[in-house]
C-alpha cells in the first residue's frame, strides 16, 4: 500500500470521497460472448475499469512438456494494454502480470474441472483495457464469465472481489485513490455458490476483526457480483438461440 | 500455429470470383458495417473503438514528456504501435512483437505520419529540453479479417480525440490535440484472382497478397504497402485506387463526425 496517512479519504458524513458507503461497491456492467473470434469472451466494467477476457480451448497443448497426462493445463494470461494506466506501460510482460497470470490461473484451475480434458490447453487471455484499481479482481470476474461462455464445465464460478481499510475503515471495492493512499488491500476469487476462496493476496495492516469484516463485505459483493455474471450469460444464452430462452 | 489453407475453400473463392460474388454475399467493392465509438476508455487520452464486421479493435493515445532527439531539437515525436496478442485468435501466440504486428504499427503509423496531420513543430514546449511525445497504442481484440483498416481507423479517430493533459505535466491546462487532416487507410485483398475490398478472415485465409492504400484529404497518397506473395498489374493498382479514393473520403467523413 501507498501508506500516505494524511490524505483525507472519508468525509466528514461518514460516506467515502466518491459518495459511496463502506460497503458499497462500485457500478458493475458485464457482457458475454462479445469477441466474435473467441470460442468465449467477456466484457466487464467495474467502476472505471474495463477488462476484456477472451478463452479459448481446450485445444491441443503446445509444447508438448507443459501437458498433464491427467487433466487440462490453463494457460492465463494478464495484460495491462499501454494506455490503460495513467503514465503509458511499456508494451509486455512484467514481474507484475506475470505473478497476476500464474495465481489466477492457479484459481481458474481450482473451479475448471480440468481432469475432463486431460493433455489439452484452456487459454486465458485477459485484457485490461483501463485500470483504476482492482483490475486483478476484475480480470478473474471476466474470465469465469468467458469461460463459461465457451462452455467449459466448472463447479462454481468465480468472482473477483476486494475489500480494504482507509483511515482505519474498513470498505468494499477500493478505487484508485483509496487504493494509493489506504492502509491494507484484500482482493479475492470467491466462489459464490460455496463461499470457498480460490484466490487470495493481500498487503498492508489489517487486525483479525478488521479482516473478519473485509471478509464478510468480500461474500456481500461476489453474490452480488455473481448474480450480474449470470444475467449476462442468460442474455447472451438468449441471443445465441435467437431471442427464445 | 501453422495454418492449414484447405484447397476445398481455395477452389471455392475461385468459383465464386468467376460468377463475381464473395464467399459471405457481398460485392467486390462491398465493406462490412463499421461502428466507431470515441472517447470510451478512462486513462486514455483519446480512444477509439472500432468494431468492423466481426473484427474489434481499440485504439488509446497517451502523451509523455521527453528531451528531444538531438538533430530536432524543436519537434516533439509520433509514435503508432499494434500489439497482436494471443486475445485476438486461435492463431496468436505469447511472444516478442511478430513480424505480422510490426508491419501493422508500421503501416499504420507511416499512413498518420507522412499525411502531415501532426505538426510536430507544435508538439515542442521548451526547444533542446522537452517536448511532447504522442504514442498511439493499437489493441487487436478480435481479428476476423482486415485488420489494418480496421486500426487505421482507430487510431486516427483516437488522435483526433485525444487532448493533451498539460495541467498533468504542469505546462498550462489542457487543450485537444491539433490534427490537420483525417487520413485513413484501404485496404485490398486478391481472392479468387481479383482483388476485392475488406476481406474478411476466410477470404485473408484462402486469399493472396493484399494491398494497403492510405489517403489523405483530397485523396493524396500518404501510404502505400504491397504484403504476402503475389504480383499486380498497373491496371489493377489504378482500378482499386479508384475504388480506395471514395472509400476513404467515406471513412474520413465516419471519423469526422465523431469530433466534438
Amino acid at each position: 500500500m501507498g501508506g500516505y496517512g494524511d490524505v483525507k479519504l472519508l468525509r466528514e458524513d461518514g460516506l467515502r470521497l466518491d459518495g459511496r458507503k463502506v460497503d458499497e461497491m462500485r457500478e458493475v456492467e458485464i457482457e458475454a460472448g462479445i469477441l466474435p473470434a473467441a470460442d468465449g469472451s467477456a466484457w466487464v466494467k467495474h467502476g472505471l475499469n474495463v477488462a476484456v477476457c477472451a478463452v479459448y480451448g481446450p485445444m491441443e497443448a503446445h509444447p508438448r512438456k507443459i501437458q498433464r497426462q491427467d487433466r487440462a493445463v490453463i494457460d492465463v494470461r494478464y495484460n495491462m494494454a499501454p494506455f490503460s494506466t495513467s503514465d503509458r506501460i511499456r508494451p509486455g510482460y512484467n514481474r507484475r502480470s506475470r505473478e497476476i497470470s500464474k495465481v489466477t490461473a492457479e484459481a481458474l484451475e481450482s473451479v475448471v474441472l480440468v481432469e475432463r480434458f486431460p493433455r489439452s490447453k484452456i487459454r486465458v487471455e485477459i485484457e485490461i483495457l483501463a485500470a483504476e484499481a482492482g483490475t486483478r479482481c476484475v480480470g478473474i470476474t471476466a474470465a469465469a464469465v468467458a469461460l463459461a461462455d465457451a462452455g467449459i464445465p466448472m463447479r462454481d464460478m468465480i468472482v473477483g472481489v476486494a475489500s480494504g481499510k482507509i483511515e482505519d475503515t474498513v470498505v468494499l471495492d477500493l478505487d484508485k485513490a483509496e487504493d494509493n493512499y489506504g492502509q491494507a488491500d484484500l482482493p479475492m476469487g470467491i466462489l459464490p455458490t460455496t463461499g470457498e476462496i480460490a484466490f487470495l493476496q493481500m498487503d498492508g495492516d489489517l487486525s483479525v476483526d478488521e479482516y473478519n469484516t473485509c471478509m464478510e463485505y468480500n461474500l456481500k459483493a461476489a453474490r452480488e457480483i455473481h448474480e450480474l455474471m449470470v444475467d449476462a450469460l442468460k442474455r447472451r444464452y438468449v441471443e445465441k438461440n435467437g431471442g427464445e430462452a | 500455429m501453422v495454418e492449414l489453407v484447405p484447397s476445398l475453400l481455395r477452389q471455392e473463392l475461385a468459383a465464386l470470383a468467376a460468377n463475381d460474388q464473395r464467399i459471405d454475399g457481398r460485392g467486390r467493392w462491398d465493406s462490412r458495417d463499421i461502428t466507431l465509438e470515441t472517447d470510451c476508455l478512462y486513462n486514455a487520452e483519446g480512444s477509439a473503438k472500432v468494431t468492423w464486421g466481426d473484427t474489434i479493435i481499440y485504439a488509446g493515445v497517451k502523451f509523455e514528456i521527453r528531451t528531444p532527439w538531438p538533430d530536432r531539437p524543436a519537434q516533439g515525436s509520433l509514435m503508432c504501435g499494434a500489439e497482436l496478442r494471443p486475445v485476438a485468435g486461435r492463431k496468436y501466440e505469447p511472444g516478442p512483437p511478430s513480424p505480422q504486428s510490426i508491419e501493422l504499427g508500421r503501416v499504420v503509423d507511416r499512413g498518420i505520419r507522412e499525411s502531415g496531420c501532426i505538426d510536430m513543430d507544435s508538439l515542442c514546449i521548451i526547444p533542446g529540453e522537452k517536448v511532447l511525445g504522442v504514442m498511439i497504442d493499437i489493441h487487436v481484440l478480435s481479428d476476423k479479417g482486415n485488420i489494418f483498416d480496421a486500426c487505421a481507423l482507430g487510431a486516427i479517430a483516437a488522435l483526433r480525440t485525444a487532448v493533451v493533459p498539460a495541467e498533468r505535466f504542469d505546462i498550462g491546462e489542457d487543450y485537444p490535440l491539433a490534427v490537420s487532416m483525417t487520413p485513413t487507410m484501404c485496404s485490398f485483398t486478391r481472392v479468387g484472382g481479383r482483388y476485392v475490398l475488406d476481406a474478411n478472415d476466410e477470404e485473408e485465409l484462402g486469399g493472396d497478397e493484399r494491398i494497403h492504400i492510405t489517403l489523405g484529404d483530397e485523396g493524396h497518397l500518404h501510404s502505400l504497402q504491397k504484403g504476402l506473395k503475389g504480383t499486380f498489374t498497373p491496371a489493377e493498382f489504378d482500378e482499386i485506387l479508384g475504388v480506395a479514393q471514395q472509400r476513404c473520403a467515406e471513412l474520413a467523413n465516419l471519423v469526422n463526425s465523431k469530433e466534438a
